[in-house]
């Protein structure tokens, strides 16, 4: 049988995002995959040369349209340590809080496209209906649905007050109530589990190999995760991470829930430390501008996220490097896919939890 | 099967998670960024909202006192809002309508008789070079 060069994307109707792959397909099964990227570039890091640093904050946040809070948490992360800024634990507290938020979110989100991707249109709006819930904190503690605009230079714009934090907890419970009720279809039922188990499966070597990130990594077996540097607030935090050693579709897909379940826990342990937080203050002075090269590195939820920062004392930075984790996930992606059926292709693009605008900027 | 009708009867007597919009809409939260505003009569042309804002689409003119935002650039940060000295911007919280046309919004106001500073209050967006390091408060 001849080989046939079948093209995937950019515009397809799992995709989220542009992508391209060209598919050199033999009898159906895909022999080769050859990506293009560069769809959505839009060229976020050359700002940095022209708005000065402050407001460099709400440009990065605009890199990604869901782990936007986390993007422009670690860039305040690298500045501050940058300039040896010191910022008050309940501030670093609220941004965990946040950050956990997102998380929780961007997985539930991940999560329905997943089972949208295999045709389990009812699991995604079911998915999509509970992330309603963690929407509408966001708008009611930060403003904002999404782009929730909460880190500055030094701190946190917003608060979050103590009623607000008892709505949260009584959220947080009926999240979680949620979500077991729908565990048993999204993890046990038999169409999710013959269109994920054993399909694409990368082994711990290739996925060290190859570099992935975050979950596909933790879905191989390798217990790495940003958050345990310990960065904002997770150093006070307990948690360990999430790991599944199949290193297939399936096993990627439960590391994202068992990291939602993770996450509610986690807001309940900030809550609880937020309660015991007496400084009110929630950013610190930022005099002087930055100087020097700082690399910072956060876990988002589609993996690590890494910030290259160089600064010469003037108000605009000198560079500005972001290297996403989807861009560390399209190698392992591109290992993944020789072997497997073509109608298979779109679970495993979207197993990775490809973000492009992150991966373009 | 069990389990199947246990769904459907519940589905049939929980309220629904949709609602009719736009017949019904959802109010707002507090402090929700919907659309920003400017009470022009507080402003007192200090030129600090164009200087903050990140995408750079307000316009202060302290010689004819004119405000001028590109609501189509803004990206409802609210920045500018938390440095107004005066609070003579605010966000209100219900959404920008739809628009069909591109239109700025522009007020103008009296600005302030004595000018003992002098305030760079242009909003140079072609100059960022110029403008003076911003110290966050
Ligand atoms: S909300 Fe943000 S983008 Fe909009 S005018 Fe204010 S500072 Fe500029
Ligand atoms: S910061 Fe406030 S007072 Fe100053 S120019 Fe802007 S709107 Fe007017």
């Amino acid at each position: 049988m001849a080989r046939t060069v079948i093209p995937f994307g950019p515009q397809h109707p799992v995709l989220p995002e542009p992508i391209h792959l060209k598919l050199v397909v033999e009898d159906e099964i895909v022999q080769e995959a050859i990506p293009a990227l560069g769809y959505v570039h839009r060229g976020l890091e050359m700002l940095a040369q022209k708005r000065d640093f402050h407001q460099m904050v709400q440009v990065v946040e605009r890199i990604c349209g869901i782990c936007s809070m986390i993007h422009s948490l670690c860039y305040c992360q690298g500045i501050e340590e940058m300039m040896g800024i010191e910022v008050p634990r309940r501030a670093r507290l609220l941004r965990t809080l946040w950050s956990e938020l997102h998380r929780s979110h961007s997985h539930l989100l991940w999560l329905g496209l997943f089972a949208d991707s295999f045709g389990f249109e009812s699991l995604f709006m079911q998915l999509w209906r509970i992330r309603e819930r963690i929407l509408d904190l966001n708008e009611a503690t930060a403003g904002n649905r999404v782009i929730v605009s909460v880190n500055v230079i030094g701190g946190v714009r917003a608060e979050i007050s103590e009623e607000q934090q008892r709505w949260i907890l009584g959220e947080m419970a009926g999240f979680e109530r949620d979500m077991n009720r729908i565990r048993s279809t999204l993890l046990e039922d038999y169409t999710v589990k013959s269109r994920t188990v054993g399909k694409g499966v990368l082994t711990r070597e290739m996925a060290y190999e190859l570099g992935a990130a975050g979950p596909v990594l933790r879905g191989s077996g390798i217990a790495q995760d940003m958050r345990q540097l310990g960065y904002a607030a997770y150093g006070d935090l307990d948690f360990e991470p999430v790991v599944e050693a199949a290193g297939d579709a399936y096993a990627r897909c439960k590391v994202r829930f068992g990291e939602v379940m993770q996450s509610i826990r986690l807001v309940r342990q900030i809550l609880g430390e937020l309660a015991k937080e007496t400084d009110p203050a929630l950013a610190a002075k930022v005099k002087g501008r930055p100087e020097g090269e700082v690399v910072c590195r956060v876990e988002q939820p589609r993996g690590e996220c890494l910030y290259y920062l160089k600064g010469s004392g003037k108000p605009q930075l000198d560079r500005v490097r972001v290297r996403t984790p989807t861009f560390a996930n399209v190698p392992p992606l591109l290992a993944m896919l020789p072997g497997v059926e073509l109608a298979d292709v779109p679970v495993l693009v979207l197993s990775i939890d490809p973000c492009i605008s992150c991966t373009e900027r | 099967m069990f389990r199947m009708t246990l769904n459907v009867l519940r589905n049939l007597f929980t309220p629904k998670a949709t609602r009719l919009y736009p017949a019904r809409v959802r109010e707002p939260f507090a402090g929700y960024r919907g659309q920003l505003e400017i009470h022009i009569e507080d402003c007192i042309f200090c030129g600090l909202c164009a200087r903050k804002c990140p995408a750079l689409c307000i316009a202060v003119d302290i010689k004819t006192g004119k405000w001028e935002c590109d609501p189509f650039a803004c990206v409802y940060c609210g920045i500018c809002a938390d440095h107004c000295p005066t609070d003579a911007l605010f966000f209100a919280d219900r959404h920008r309508a739809p628009a069909e046309k591109h239109s700025l919004m522009s007020y103008t106001g009296q600005p302030p008789k004595k000018k003992e500073k002098s305030v760079a209050a242009t909003a140079g967006s072609e100059a960022p070079a110029n403008r003076k390091s911003a110290p966050a408060d």
